[in-house]
């Protein structure tokens, strides 16, 4: 483990980017951006995701042996959300029943 | 027996320190870095693990708001969004004091870690709290799917009814799985917060508190992602 470790400084500048961040996804949802809208509620989630586990949980700082650990989550997340979506979507004869006649 | 008096008559290894801090460095490990590095490793391959559980619930999700999407749209906005808002604040609050924790373990501050220790305590059990008062909310709107659901017809907004309650599911199931996390994460460091105040936790193995802070951070990042993908499905512009 590397000696380095943020600063107080870096992690009420964090803390207050997380803040805004979280207001600014609040505000966004008033706005009618269309399908906009969904994507950059993730986009700042994602952003947001990344400044805790950089900074509050010392990732920038880390080993490169725990950030393979969290490329290795993410790479099988992706294989579980792919594979299972590339199943339901091409499966035509499985639509939505808020569509078919009650 | 004469095991015994065998393993007594080993010489101390030449590298063995004399009074070596046993109770801070486990045996084995060659030092202090080396088990500060295992230990965090273990954590993030036990997240790695997390993220896959709370993984199969978020895919669930996709293909079930993918299939109904009219009916989660509504169930969306049957949610408080400023309520939800609110929870995402104080969480993000309570993984703030938890850095401060893990610094305060770091620099061998008892007094600021026992303090940091409790108002993440305290600020885990506001959202809880919050998230109690929600669940109460939908309980008296009836719409509980399985006890108690029997939703006004405002409060479907045009989709059918079965869809809402495919989503009001989710919505149960994700927040519990996500406030059970949260009680397990106060038990941990009300139990590290006394070990703390005893002054157990030295300074050169403040681990246990590091730890549990990537535990609580991880949280932390799962309640990032239910807030948009619960409270603000379809913005809440209409």
């Amino acid at each position: 483990m590397s000696e380095k470790q943020p600063s107080v400084g870096t992690y009420i500048l964090v803390f207050m980017a997380l803040l805004v961040l979280a207001a600014l996804t609040t505000g966004i949802a008033y706005v009618d951006l269309g399908p906009f809208n969904t994507v950059i509620a993730l986009a700042i989630a994602v952003v947001k995701m990344s400044l805790v586990g950089l900074f509050f949980m010392h990732l920038w700082y880390s080993p490169g042996l725990n950030r393979i650990v969290v490329l290795a989550g993410f790479f099988w997340l992706a294989l579980l959300v792919s594979f299972t979506l590339a199943d339901f979507l091409s499966r035509t004869w499985i639509t939505s029943f808020d569509l078919a006649p009650r | 027996m004469s095991e015994r008096a065998a393993s007594d008559a080993l010489p101390l290894l030449p590298d063995q320190p004399a009074h070596s801090a046993s109770s801070v460095l486990h045996h084995q490990f060659e030092d202090i870095e080396q088990q500060r590095d295992a230990d965090n490793f273990g954590m993030w391959v036990f997240l790695a693990t997390e993220m896959l559980f709370f993984g199969g619930v978020f895919t669930g999700y996709i293909i079930y708001r993918t299939l109904y999407y009219p009916g989660f749209v509504a169930g969306s906005h049957g949610l408080e969004a400023n309520l939800g808002a609110a929870m995402t604040f104080v969480l993000l609050a309570s993984s703030f004091t938890m850095a401060m924790a893990v610094h305060a373990a770091r620099e061998g501050k008892r007094g600021m870690l026992v303090g940091f220790l409790t108002s993440t305590i305290i600020l885990g059990i506001a959202f809880l709290a919050l998230k109690f008062t929600e669940y109460i909310h939908k309980w008296h709107e009836q719409l509980v799917p399985g006890f108690n659901f029997h939703p006004a017809l405002e409060s479907l907004r045009g989709a059918p009814e079965r869809s809402v309650e495919l989503f009001m599911c989710f919505y149960f199931f994700m927040t519990g799985l996500h406030a059970l996390h949260m009680i397990i994460g106060i038990g941990l460091l009300a139990v590290l917060a006394i070990v703390a105040w005893q002054g157990k936790i030295p300074r050169e193995n403040y681990t246990r508190v590091e730890v549990s802070g990537l535990y609580w951070h991880f949280v932390d990042i799962i309640w990032i992602y239910l807030f948009p993908l619960l409270y603000l499905i379809g913005g809440r512009y209409q």
